[in-house]
């Protein structure tokens, strides 16, 4: 405070009031373009009183969308941690023809609008679709089930690991994992002991992404679910159906929930943050 | 003799950066590979180490083949230039390491452990450091820790790698006493990579000076320091004043200098190239003589005089500044050289010695 404090009081006045012209638009564009909507959600959630919050909440359909999001973010966390470390080790470890390539690939689902992974997945395993006639045969049931949902999201979320791991893993070079063998380590510990730990906060942190965008994720997932109540129908697509059938309460109590988690995520990435530096 | 090197060769892409590389290293031996960056030296190192391998060429442990084995088979200790420590485990635990990864069977127990590390963290001196974290150490802690670190495993051969040049000047030389110290307590076998030429010779038994992918010679610090086998070796030692000299019956001679010291050479008459050391070459006041001082200028213990004759040659020299005392601008002088090494042949261009480099980093820009 002080040392700024000189500089601050030789500058002009003019400079001060723009300043905090400025500070005052970004509060206020803060205010209404993000705490006052995601206040009003609470608001009108609560607003006929905690009994039908509740009620709403507890309604076999949204029940169930909880626990299917759960679930999609359960089994989709493990296979981005395993993909997004593999991913970065080989190419912060190893130059090979095609790494170019590979990182192109990881960051791909970034630049791909989510409804596009969606419709490419119904044109691959639809019943008209290339491989649908053999899924078909096998009698096993990909789209509009748990396993579509399940790889859409994979795909949409697949980047977020690596990103956060291979600059960290480039930075760090590969002397501590070079000692580690020189020490008598095999290839498994010196992952668990060296990389594992040197790694961990950005691996944490690319999980909270990776977790915070599968459960929120609406437009891939809305094509090949095909939104059946009480099956296939994950908490944003629960939302938009309640909005659609005008069950604004409803809709509303689904969405604080789905907030309330998204605001947990963001604290832990904070925390995360906190401690990374 | 323990470790046997032969015909190693290693490329990176187009670039050839070891050429047939021949080295035996005796058991307790301390060697040192000198050079500048780019010489190579690194690479034999980490492919000692089991970090590189050759491709073409021998490497072997008392006749057991080290080539056929992995870093972890050959236990070798490696000091790298970072000190590469484990900035999530203790100093403790960063020293017990190589212990605690060892298969169970063989693996101590988990007080046998502490007291290795105990013993070894008394011996390193620092002792007061068990419970810190590399972060909260300083950088010649750090490499007491690294070395600590590579001995733990009780190594058949340690491998250091640039290990002071990431130290001020006085730590350096602390340490470089130090590790002496260590290498004569344990009588490990050791070769460590540097390019600065007064760590190498004030440390090791025997210095391999490497130049583009070759060893340029092998010796004991004073043959290497008083008989520099190749131009390179001279240059590289400071000897950086090159005359044009011609050969008669053994003996070198050139106008205004007073080669006389110099003992006679196995050398062919006719042209060859006198390499000296600027400290080498003392101006006596000679009114015949060729050269005149041009430029004085104290560094506070020593002077140096620069001269130069009609056809621009021009020669620096340093002496103590009391034997300088008689020495005026101007003045013409004769050169005596008090010693200096000859090579056959005049490829080399006339003396151009503007500085006297410490080190090779220096030396090349």
């Amino acid at each position: 405070m002080t040392p700024a404090a000189a500089p601050a009081a030789l500058a002009p006045r003019q400079d001060l009031r723009t300043a905090n012209l400025l500070i005052g638009l970004a509060v206020a564009l803060t205010l209404f373009i993000v705490v006052v909507p995601l206040a009003y959600i609470f608001w009108r959630a609560l607003s006929e009183g905690f009994a039908v919050f509740a009620q709403n909440i507890m309604a076999p359909d949204t029940l169930h969308a909880i626990w299917l999001t759960t679930v999609v973010a359960v089994i989709t966390l493990p296979i981005n941690l395993v993909i997004g470390i593999s991913a970065a080790w080989l190419i912060a470890r190893f130059t090979f023809p095609g790494r170019k390539l590979l990182l192109t690939i990881i960051e791909l689902p970034f630049s791909i609008s989510p409804i596009i992974a969606g419709v490419c997945y119904l044109l691959l395993y639809g019943r008209q679709g290339l491989l649908g006639p053999a899924l078909a045969a096998g009698d096993i049931k990909i789209l509009f089930a748990l396993p579509g949902i399940v790889l859409v999201t994979l795909f949409v979320t697949s980047p977020f690991v690596a990103r956060e791991v291979l600059p960290l893993m480039q930075a760090q070079g590969s002397e501590q994992e070079q000692a580690a063998l020189t020490l008598g380590a095999s290839g498994w510990q010196v992952f668990r002991r060296v990389t594992l730990p040197n790694i961990r906060w950005a691996l944490l942190y690319g999980a909270v992404l990776a977790t915070a965008r599968a459960v929120g994720e609406f437009g891939a997932v809305s094509v090949v679910s095909g939104a059946i109540r009480g099956q296939t129908n994950t908490l944003p697509l629960q939302i938009e159906l309640l909005f659609n059938d005008l069950n604004i309460v409803g809709a509303f109590a689904a969405a604080s929930t789905l907030t309330l988690i998204a605001l947990v995520v963001l604290v832990l990435k904070t925390v995360i943050e906190g401690r990374t530096r | 003799m323990t470790l046997a090197i032969s015909h190693l060769a290693r490329r990176f892409g187009a670039t050839q950066v070891l050429r047939g590389i021949d080295l035996q290293v005796r058991q307790g031996e301390l060697i040192a590979l000198l050079g500048p960056s780019g010489s190579g030296k690194t690479t034999l190192l980490r492919i000692i180490a089991g970090l590189d391998w050759p491709d073409a060429g021998a490497l072997s442990f008392d006749g057991s083949d080290w080539l056929a084995k992995s870093a972890a088979e050959r236990r070798i200790g490696f000091v790298f230039q970072h000190y590469a420590l484990f900035p999530h485990m203790t100093v403790r635990d960063n020293i017990a390491f190589g212990l605690s990864v060892l298969p169970r069977a063989d693996r101590p127990g988990k007080a046998q452990i502490a007291a290795t590390v105990d013993r070894l963290l008394a011996f390193l001196q620092i002792g007061g450091l068990a419970d810190r974290y590399p972060a909260e150490l300083s950088g010649g802690q750090r490499q007491r820790v690294a070395l600590g670190r590579a001995m733990a495993i009780e190594p058949r051969v340690l491998l250091l790698d640039e290990p002071f040049g990431a130290l001020d000047a006085q730590v350096r030389r602390d340490l470089r006493r130090w590790l002496r110290g260590v290498h004569d307590s344990t009588g490990t076998t050791t070769v460590f990579v540097t390019h600065d030429q007064e760590e190498a010779f004030e440390l090791a038994d025997r210095v391999v000076v490497m130049n583009g992918g070759v060893i340029e010679q092998i010796g004991k610090p004073d043959e290497i320091y008083d008989h520099p086998a190749t131009p390179f070796v001279a240059r590289f030692l400071g000897l950086t004043v090159e005359l044009p000299v011609t050969m008669r019956a053994g003996r070198a001679h050139a106008a205004g200098l007073d080669l006389t010291v110099l003992p006679r050479r196995a050398i062919p008459d006719g042209p060859a190239t006198l390499f000296l050391r600027p400290a080498d070459i003392l101006p006596v006041p000679d009114p015949e003589a060729p050269f005149r001082v041009t430029e004085m200028a104290t560094t506070g213990a020593l002077l140096r005089i620069v001269a130069e004759d009609d056809t621009g040659c021009r020669i620096e020299s340093e002496v103590p500044r009391r034997d300088g005392r008689d020495l005026r601008q101007g003045q013409p002088v004769g050169l005596r050289a008090v010693a200096g090494q000859i090579f056959p042949g005049s490829g080399q261009q006339p003396a151009q010695p503007i500085h006297t480099p410490k080190t090779l980093k220096e030396a090349r820009p």
